[in-house]
């Protein structure tokens, strides 16, 4: 049978062309890769190749013909032994492959665009998370800075797993930049502890690569300001490729390092990125405020197989916090922890907010308003059912970050309350965020831009009405 | 760390020459099978991305499909010198190099066109497809990402002390990337077994290597920090090969990282809806009927006695049955089930 050559799409949205010039004619052999036609696209002139051997029988669309639909036959090709009369006029019936094309993906594409979306999109799934591990009666109860908190998690999960490593700048021979990984190379060699050099983007792309290979690294940011030269890998490469396989190669790896403002660094050394990695399906993000939710959270998402973005804190680094004397303490990821239960209001924060939430406490008792404050902890996938639970119970939301205020994680969680939980709302939320400014160096302006306890105090009485 | 993997490594020596006594323009002569294996393997790869050509243009591939058409004898000479365990990644150009490494023809195929029986469901698309059993590593759409990927499977190689090879394949576009130079230094800095396989086809999209690099000799590219490169004939089989056993030789040895450069010539333009009018007819013309891969292994089958025309024609009447059943079964498998849009996000 003549094999039926169609006018072709050249490029992912091309629907029609013109048939601009004829470079064979009838009769004319061609051979696999022959230059036979050029087509005008909106775009572009592009050459037509033949994609078979064979003998051109007959053009079936004479040149300068102008919107030639993609898929129609515009020439015959004849193989051995056949003849142009036994070319007769293509059949355009369900059998060609012209119209198989549009009974399959064009016409998905069509049905998709005239049928209301939301009817056809299946809902995502809903993930139950475990509640945090009792911690037995009588447990010591050991006072440990965020810093410890951390190596301890480390060192406990490398000892337990020999596929575990730290990698990252400054973390071996100098100890950690902030002393995160203190004792660690010492215990566990320049195998598993690898001083890098200052190549963020490299070196990110690396622990990808290994943790595809099966290894679970942990990759230190020296903070994630300079992440940013490296958020190609942690999102194109390390969080789409699960999907991007079908399931088949993933990325068990955590990023972790410390995240937002310290203190007078500036505006390139001062950003908060819950928010930016919160946005991507296939990441898990982060965000401690206690030392020991620090421990149990790291050890668990060192555990975990997907990528991982650990945001810590410099300031909350030096900080004290009772930690379980456990063997093997291991928090759940993306499920919130109560603060303190109240009944007044919802104050939602995570990381270095609740200790804005923490000051505001005390004075916001004074003026007896009974608070209850959730700790989200994880930022992605994010504990919503139980902020939406409490609001319905207080009526009232408040949430805390340091980040920038516009698409804020807050607003995020604005948004859901009043879809979820508008009925319930005796007041609008309010979120508090830093300013929408860069980071200023001077001491004042910096205290400026951040949030602190007079905002937080001021908008609970606001939304109690107080 | 350097220490360590250099002892691990090079307590394996394959008793290799060093690099420095490769010489330019070195071949190894194939026997029959191999000059077979290699005709077959280069047809498929050619066959099969003319008839994804031709499945775009009836619109059954959408998005961006790059074709990999004149390039064939670089991943095939390549794969001729491995070993089970070594693993393979490259960039958006990747229809050959998976086909190379021994995946299904069908898969493929199934994956350009969305389908469901896709090596990635579906989900993945022209430049996302992957396989851990056949130690393919994508697939990657970001220019040079697959560069520093690669790194890291050479230092879980090295991590885990045993004596497999990374092969990192990009183009002479990506090397002007930055992160390809951190993952050099770091690659030599702890001598990490990886080939990096510059395939320069000429042209970084529309751009001329001349017109976009400073320095045109990809193989120098990491002389600097102490990386021996070599430039190799990427149209001519048997030259990468040469080059492939030295390289892989190198590497096994602990000697760490080394950059090939595989002369080569895309005959298509950078995606189908590439017109290619920054280079003359001429250009195209003479690489293909001077300099074509396939058909200089053919010519030697032929001169040599060591394939009748028949016999080849049957060779090539098997290739194009692959790809006719794989384009089949391309359009008759159904799209992916709606319920497979939430899953293999999170494990």
């Amino acid at each position: 049978m003549p094999v039926e050559i169609l006018m072709p799409a050249l490029s992912p949205t091309m629907e029609e062309g013109t048939l601009s010039k004829w470079l064979k004619n009838e009769g004319d052999k061609v051979t696999s890769g022959d230059v036979i036609a050029e087509i005008e696209t909106d775009k572009a002139t592009m050459e037509v190749e033949a994609v078979d051997e064979g003998v051109i029988g007959k053009l079936l669309v004479a040149a300068g013909t102008e919107n030639v639909k993609v898929n129609t036959p515009i020439a015959l090709l004849l193989q051995d032994g056949e003849s142009a009369d036994a070319a007769a006029a293509p059949k355009a019936d369900a059998d060609t492959p012209a119209a198989a094309a549009d009974s399959t993906g064009g016409k998905a594409r069509e049905a998709a665009a005239e049928t209301p979306v939301a009817a056809k999109v299946p809902a995502a799934p809903k993930v139950d998370v475990a509640a945090d591990p009792d911690i037995p009666a009588g447990t010591e109860m050991v006072p440990t800075t965020v810093r410890e908190a951390l190596r301890d998690a480390m060192a406990e999960e490398m000892r337990r797993d020999p596929d575990v490593f730290v990698m990252g700048e400054e973390v071996a021979e100098y100890q950690g930049a902030y002393k995160i990984t203190q004792g660690l190379l010492q215990e566990f060699g320049d195998r598993r502890v690898v001083d890098t050099p200052i190549t963020e983007h490299g070196f990110a792309g690396v622990g990808v690569g290994a943790a595809m290979a099966g290894l679970k690294p942990i990759v230190e940011f020296m903070t994630f300001n300079f992440a940013m030269q490296a958020i190609d890998q942690i999102i194109n490469s390390a969080a789409k490729t699960l999907y991007m396989s079908g399931g088949q190669m993933g990325a068990p790896i955590v990023f972790r390092g410390p995240n937002g403002a310290a203190a007078r660094v500036g505006a390139q050394h001062s950003q908060d990125y819950a928010a930016w990695y919160s946005q991507i399906p296939g990441l898990k993000v982060i965000q401690p405020y206690t030392a020991a939710d620090a421990k149990g959270l790291l050890k668990a998402a060192i555990r975990d197989p997907n990528p991982i973005i650990f945001l810590e804190n410099e300031i909350l680094y030096g900080q004290t916090f009772d930690v379980p004397k456990l063997d093997d303490f291991v928090l759940p990821i993306g499920k919130a922890r109560i603060h303190r239960p109240g009944k007044d209001v919802t104050i939602v924060s995570w990381g270095i907010g609740m200790t804005y939430v923490v000051k505001a406490l005390a004075e916001l008792e004074k003026d007896g308003i009974d608070a209850e404050v959730i700790d989200l902890r994880t930022i992605r996938p994010m504990d919503l059912p139980a902020v939406i639970e409490s609001v319905k119970k207080t009526g009232r939301l408040v949430t805390v970050e340091e980040g920038f205020p516009q698409s804020s994680v807050g607003d995020f969680i604005a948004n859901r309350v009043q879809q979820e939980a508008f009925d319930y709302l005796d007041a609008p939320v309010i979120t508090i965020a830093g300013k929408d400014v860069p980071m200023p160096y001077a001491a004042n302006l910096e205290k400026l831009a951040l949030p602190n306890v007079g905002e937080v105090v001021q908008a609970v009485k606001a939304v109690c009405y107080k | 760390m350097a220490s360590r993997n250099t002892a691990s490594v090079s307590s394996r020596k394959t008793g290799s020459k060093s690099i420095d006594e490769f010489a330019p323009g070195a071949i190894v002569e194939f026997d029959r099978d191999q000059e077979l294996k290699a005709y077959r393997e280069m047809l498929l790869i050619r066959r099969f991305e003319e008839k994804a050509g031709q499945l775009y243009g009836m619109g059954f591939i959408g998005g961006f499909c790059h074709l990999y058409i004149g390039q064939e004898a670089v991943v095939v000479g390549m794969q001729l010198a491995l070993k089970e365990g070594d693993q393979v990644i490259t960039g958006y150009r990747d229809h050959g190099h998976m086909l190379a490494c021994g995946m299904s023809a069908r898969g493929v195929m199934a994956e350009l066109t969305g389908r469901r029986g896709g090596l990635s469901k579906g989900k993945g698309g022209s430049m996302h497809m992957f396989s851990k059993e056949k130690n393919f590593y994508g697939g990657h759409g970001i220019v040079g990402a697959q560069v520093s990927l690669g790194t890291g499977l050479a230092f879980a190689n090295a991590y885990r002390q045993n004596d497999n090879v990374s092969l990192a394949y990009f183009g002479d576009g990506a090397a002007n990337q930055g992160q390809v130079y951190e993952s050099f230094n770091m690659a030599a800095l702890w001598k990490l077994p990886v080939i990096y396989i510059i395939e320069n086809n000429r042209y970084a999209m529309g751009t001329s290597v001349a017109r976009a690099s400073a320095g045109v000799d990809f193989s120098q590219r990491g002389t600097a920090i102490g990386i021996p490169g070599l430039q190799v004939d990427g149209m001519d089989v048997r030259a990468v090969k040469a080059a492939a056993d030295a390289a892989v030789a190198h590497c096994r040895d602990g000697k760490g990282p080394i950059i090939l450069e595989m002369q080569t010539y895309r005959y298509r333009g950078h995606s189908m809806s590439d017109p290619a009018k920054y280079r003359s007819k001429d250009e195209v013309q003479k690489m293909r009927s001077e300099h074509d891969p396939i058909e200089q292994v053919k010519a030697r089958l032929l001169e040599k006695g060591w394939a009748s025309e028949d016999e080849l024609k049957a060779i090539d009447k098997d290739v194009r049955d692959i790809v006719a059943d794989s384009a089949d079964f391309a359009q008759a498998d159904p799209e992916p089930d709606v319920s497979e849009l939430y899953t293999d996000i999170l494990l």
